[in-house]
């Protein structure tokens, strides 16, 4: 039995039995981080000691009989996660040097739950990017190969580390935080499950902020099941995020092993088949729309009518935010400093040194759409269309209960392509912006794969805190797929 | 609309991020890239539509005004790029 190739439910299961070791299963990771991370560079940094240490405590804990589901499961932990103690960068030059003295609520509760923490994965700077080209610590390879090539591929973005991660078999699970699609883009482009749940899931406390009102932290694993059970740890009610949502936590696990989707409604939205779409990614979508038929759901044609407006309100708003964030890092209380002539020269010059290029647009595009005179024809009219979208979905969710659509555009592409000017690599999120916007679940499910060999991936939208169907019919889509492929690297 | 150099100057001083003479030409072709791809919000009819300023389904919750943390002084500290005793250190503000 091969430790790195477990699903974490197969880990649980394994630890609980005795017939495996925290540590061991720890050791065989750390080993084949060291081997492999110099090439994908799928870590900003990793913590061996550290995830040994945790490791024999869940050898404590499951001798003593105090195991939890988690309890000895390593993870990847994308590095815009705050953990105490451990240097947290959000791959960026400017916070190099930060050491958090704070635990982020969502590691908090994975750390209670017994999880072995291997190291931040990498991201693309401040999780702004499709590609992880962004990083100021590098860019993340996918283990991924197109057949006959060995063009580097990029895992897609921001949670590409955490992507590339769990599919080069570095790591059971993975953290990931979805803003615009940064869960979902990358599980599709690696051959993961990855869910987006309901904004004002998992706390939003000590995860570095790129756009508030958008940012959700979700899980990235081999399967449906193992997402059920990481979203579960990850969840819950925290009174230091004020978004975050005062509900009781369903068992998402149960909901992923139910074992039939007959009679659910599922809603094809005709917006999503778009002018030039490639064929591939339109014959995966008819062909899951076959598999939910044939498992007895309904499917039923939809109109989501502001879909194409979803990415032009996501590229008004979350630059705002960000540029507003983004405002602390000012090289005063935390991270780096490049001194000036004066204090205002020493910001300017800060910014400008630790700020990568894709940063600087960003917090320029949201500076210039708050600017007095701008205010209302950019961010205002954008939040007046965000609510369109909203509507939208409620009104379609009045008549289904789930969501079909393609993932991603495309499989995941090559180091260089798309990168010719901002907009063409902002349209990789064309289908997984609008889900964001609305604040409804989303979930990416890995459905098959492309002609030259690369994963594509299938999206389930539910309703707000309806986490539950999303993951049913995910499971759906997972069993009519039985995608088992695996990159070359890790066969 | 269409920003002209000294508006990408402008908002880069706005923005605290220091811009070099020679990065104005290629900023501005992006910006203007990325403001020409938002245009087409201009078309929607957003007549009677109040703004959705966030994806919470909930009213802003209210804690009470209490301290709940504090005299960690030196853990707010340990990453400050530059310190003087127990305060942060900038260069001078006032002569």
């Amino acid at each position: 039995m091969s430790l790195l190739n477990l699903t974490i439910a197969a880990a649980a299961d394994a630890l609980h039995a005795k017939k495996i070791s925290a540590v061991e299963l720890a050791s065989a990771h750390n080993e084949a981080i060291a081997a492999l991370n110099p090439r994908l560079n799928a870590f900003i940094t990793t913590t061996p000691e550290l995830a040994l240490a945790q490791a024999k405590a869940a050898d404590a804990r499951i001798a003593a009989g105090e195991a939890a589901p988690l309890t000895g499961i390593p993870l990847a932990i994308k590095d815009l996660f705050c953990t105490a103690g451990v240097r947290t960068t959000a791959a960026s030059r400017i916070l190099e040097p930060f050491v958090p003295p704070y635990e982020s609520t969502v590691t908090a509760q994975l750390l209670a739950a017994g999880a072995v923490f291997l190291g931040k994965a990498n991201l693309d700077e401040f999780a702004m990017g499709s590609s992880n080209m962004t990083s100021g610590f590098g860019p993340v390879e996918n283990p991924w190969k197109r057949k006959g090539s060995d063009a580097r591929l990029v895992p897609g973005g921001s949670s590409g580390g955490s992507a590339a991660a769990v599919a080069a078999r570095l790591a059971l699970g993975a953290t990931g935080t979805d803003t615009g699609g940064s869960i979902r883009q990358p599980a599709a482009f690696t051959g993961l499950a990855g869910i987006k749940p309901t904004y004002g899931r998992c706390s939003r406390y000590g995860i570095i902020a790129f756009a508030s009102s958008l940012d959700q932290a979700g899980p990235m694993a081999r399967t449906v099941e193992d997402c059920a059970i990481l979203l579960h740890a990850m969840s819950g009610f925290d009174p230091r995020d004020s978004t975050s949502a005062e509900r009781p936590v369903p068992d998402f696990r149960a909901a992923a092993k139910r074992a039939d989707i007959k009679g659910l409604r599922i809603g094809i939205p005709a917006e999503y088949r778009m002018d030039g779409m490639n064929t591939e990614v339109l014959r995966l979508w008819e062909q899951g729309i076959a598999w939910l038929r044939d498992q007895g759901a309904e499917i039923i044609d939809i109109s989501l009518p502001h879909t194409k407006y979803g990415l032009p309100v996501y590229y008004i708003v979350a630059p705002a935010e960000a540029s507003s964030n983004l405002a602390r890092y000012d090289g005063v209380r935390f991270g780096a400093r490049v001194d000036g002539e004066d204090l205002i020269d020493m910001y300017e010059r800060t910014r400008a040194a630790g700020f990568g290029a894709e940063v600087k647009r960003r917090v320029m595009i949201g500076t210039y759409v708050l600017s007095a005179g701008y205010y209302d024809a950019y961010y205002l009219r954008a939040q007046k269309i965000r609510a369109l979208i909203l509507r939208d979905f409620t009104e379609a969710f009045g008549k289904v209960d789930a969501i079909l659509t393609p993932t991603a555009p495309s499989a995941a592409f090559a180091v260089g392509e798309k990168m010719d000017d901002p907009v063409t690599m902002y349209l990789n999120d064309v289908f997984t912006v609008p889900a964001s916007l609305a604040g409804v679940p989303a979930m990416s499910i890995p459905a098959g794969l492309s002609a030259e060999g690369l994963p594509l991936g299938l999206q389930i939208i539910g309703r707000h805190f309806d986490e539950e169907t999303v993951f049913a019919v995910s499971a759906a889509i997972e069993r009519a797929a039985a995608f088992t492929a695996m990159p070359e690297m890790s066969r | 609309m269409s920003l002209d150099s000294a508006t990408v100057r402008r908002i880069a001083k706005l923005a605290r991020i220091r811009v070099d003479e020679a990065e104005v030409a290629t900023l501005q072709s992006e910006l203007n890239a990325i403001l020409g791809y938002v245009e087409q919000l201009a078309e929607v009819d957003v007549t009677g539509v109040e703004p959705l300023s966030g994806g919470a389904q909930m009213a802003m919750r209210l804690r009470e005004d209490v301290v709940s943390d504090g005299d960690i002084a030196e853990a707010v500290l340990a990453n400050a790029p530059d310190r003087t005793g127990p305060f942060f250190a900038v260069p001078k503000v006032v002569e």
